[in-house]
């Protein structure tokens, strides 16, 4: 787990998903709309790992965020005929960061059952009004009619998503470094503390409330960031961004990839999304299915998902080696 | 009533197990289903069908319980929802991939159709059946709970396992028993309700809200909660869709978040 540590520099291999996102971009043009939705989605688990892995809050209503984001950024284009995407993306991050702050102050107080209830109710409520106020959201039918204006003047959403490909990836880049700054933060270790003993952290006089909120609050902004992404990108927003669906989606993908680990936000969604692209289409019961049977295996064997399975392996490893080095040394 | 009965077995194992299961729909699900095979493919009459359905739902649930979720009783609550979220994934290909899209067909024997003419006015026979069973159903079980030996051993292992184990409680079967049943009466809901909740592959998800609202207001651990709760959520849904539609579930789930806020341990909850 990563965590609160004195070596903060960022190693080599962390420069390997930036490495790889760059080769995707030249090496399969024609996956790149594909490429743009698992960048979104990466951040997005990246926000529900803040929260969820870090800060220990079990949520299933994050998709809350995530849709009043997408749907702030498509009524502002849709309906107001604002279409500067990074204008979109403030008016997002505000308003998801004022629903967290709000929210999060008032549901933050419970615990367990209740918590997740809570959490789900919120989004349920928010999918409910974005079906009925037709007017503004479009209702089932979605929002169509968004409209991106060329990034910062120069750079237009081209057919193929070159644009909207590295627009997305440098958004999950700066989401990318201010995760990273918070959790090898001190206030990253406090986040931790209140995940592993609540009660503890009291005692030593954190003010475990208010931490929680202000966390609350920023994964609510990225994830609001990210569901502002996914509109600009699609030029489209339906009500399949809220409610319980989205949560459990980002919830497993998070899940597989490992949580409470920076990296495992990446992983999951790019495993999930690739292999949805591949079998939800031809099977979906097997999807279904495989996807069932993944979580349930993680859940019993594998707590660190993906990436929990390359680090025992590795442990494994170099367990196995040392003795062999060990047992050749005293052999001479 | 029917949310009543699927959400009381869903208190039975969550609130006095302690076990997050959000996979609860799924034994009501297979109880809906297993009705429905019962009574088309194998013939068998209406009353022999539900008690055949309730028992094989509730037999299921050993075997997923001796396989699965004993291993899961010490875990978090997050490992709990993840993995119950698994196993609604599977049971909701399995389901699809054996009855298709359609939703499982139920046939009401005769003397449970037609009108039934009560105080002057006329109510549907089925309904008032259902009422009548349920009512029967809630104050067997508060009896069996409160005031029974079983009952009481249940509530000693909740209350403190390590504690009831060592007077010689053998909490691992009880807290099966206690599964199966909880398991049982979901099937026993789903298969009652077939005719007003549709049974189909996607029921587990569609109405998982509604259960955990119906456990979560009604309060864990308590039996007397979730029927309040349930009488509550069913009477304002009801309400709700009849006289301002254009809210449609809206005051539920406002509702839902008030009373949580007011008592977050829901209105009867007993364990902090």
């Amino acid at each position: 787990m990563s965590g609160y540590s004195a070596n903060t520099k960022i190693r080599w291999t962390e420069w390997l998903p930036w490495v790889a996102a760059g080769a995707f971009f030249f090496v399969l043009p024609e996956y790149l709309s594909l490429g743009a939705r698992i960048l979104i989605f990466i951040l997005f688990a990246l926000s529900l790992d803040l929260i969820l892995g870090y800060a220990g809050i079990v949520t299933l209503g994050h998709s809350a965020f995530f849709g009043l984001g997408a749907y702030t950024a498509g009524i502002l284009s849709a309906k107001l005929g604002i279409h500067d995407p990074f204008i979109g993306l403030a008016a997002a991050a505000v308003m998801s960061a004022a629903l967290g702050l709000v929210t999060g102050a008032v549901i933050l107080r419970t615990r367990a059952l209740t918590l997740l209830m809570l959490t789900l109710a919120i989004t349920a409520i928010l999918l409910e009004i974005a079906n009925k106020a037709t007017k503004l959201t479009g209702g089932a039918d979605g929002l169509s009619g968004v409209q991106v204006a060329p990034i910062l003047g120069l750079f237009r959403f081209d057919l193929y998503g070159k644009t909207a490909f590295l627009y997305c990836l440098f958004a999950l880049f700066a989401g990318w470094w201010v995760v990273r700054r918070i959790i090898y933060s001190p206030y990253g270790a406090m986040l931790t503390g209140i995940r592993d003993n609540a009660t503890r952290m009291h005692a030593i006089g954190a003010p475990v409330y208010w931490r929680l909120v202000l966390i609350y609050t920023v994964s609510a902004t990225m994830a609001g960031v990210a569901g502002a992404l996914l509109t600009q990108v699609n030029q489209f927003v339906g009500l399949n961004v809220l409610g319980l669906e989205p949560s459990g989606d980002i919830l497993v993908m998070l899940i597989l990839g490992g949580v409470g680990r920076l990296y495992g936000a990446f992983v999951g969604p790019v495993v999930y999304l690739i292999a949805q692209d591949y079998l939800a289409k031809q099977y979906p019961e097997y999807w279904y299915f495989g996807i069932g049977v993944l979580l349930i295996v993680v859940v019993l064997f594998a707590r660190g998902g993906v990436l929990g399975i390359v680090d025992q392996l590795r442990i494994k490893w170099l367990s196995h080696s040392k003795p062999k080095s060990s047992a050749e040394a005293s052999a001479r | 009533m029917i949310l009543y009965v699927i959400s009381v077995g869903l208190s039975v194992t969550m609130g006095l197990m302690g076990f997050i299961n959000l996979a609860h729909g799924v034994f009501a699900m297979a109880g809906g289903f297993l009705l429905s095979t019962a009574m088309t493919a194998l013939g068998m009459p209406f009353p022999v069908a539900l008690v055949a359905a309730a028992l094989s739902v509730a037999a299921m649930s050993v075997v997923l319980e001796r396989l699965l979720y004993s291993r899961l009783y010490a875990a978090g609550e997050l490992a709990q929802v993840l993995f119950s979220i698994g196993l609604i994934f599977v049971s909701v290909a399995v389901a699809r991939l054996i009855y298709g899209n359609l939703a499982a067909p139920i046939f009401l024997p005769d003397y449970l159709r037609g009108q039934l003419h009560l105080l002057g006015r006329d109510f549907p026979t089925y309904r008032v059946f259902l009422i009548a069973f349920s009512s029967l159903l809630i104050l067997s079980l508060w009896f069996g709970v409160e005031r029974t030996r079983w009952g009481a051993m249940v509530r000693a292992a909740v209350d403190n396992r390590g504690m009831a184990q060592s007077v010689g409680i053998n909490t691992r079967v009880l807290f099966m028993a206690t599964f199966a049943l909880g398991s049982g009466l979901a099937g026993l809901g789903g298969a009652l309700g077939a005719d007003i909740l549709p049974v189909q592959w996607g029921y587990p998800f569609e109405h998982l809200v509604y259960f955990l609202i119906v456990v979560a207001v009604g309060g864990l651990g308590s039996l007397r909660g979730p029927f309040v709760a349930a009488l509550l959520i069913g009477v304002a849904d009801t309400a709700c869709k009849y006289w301002i539609p254009e809210f449609g579930a809206f005051l539920v789930y406002a509702a839902t978040i008030g009373i949580l806020l007011w008592r977050p341990m829901g209105l009867f909850g007993v364990r902090a």
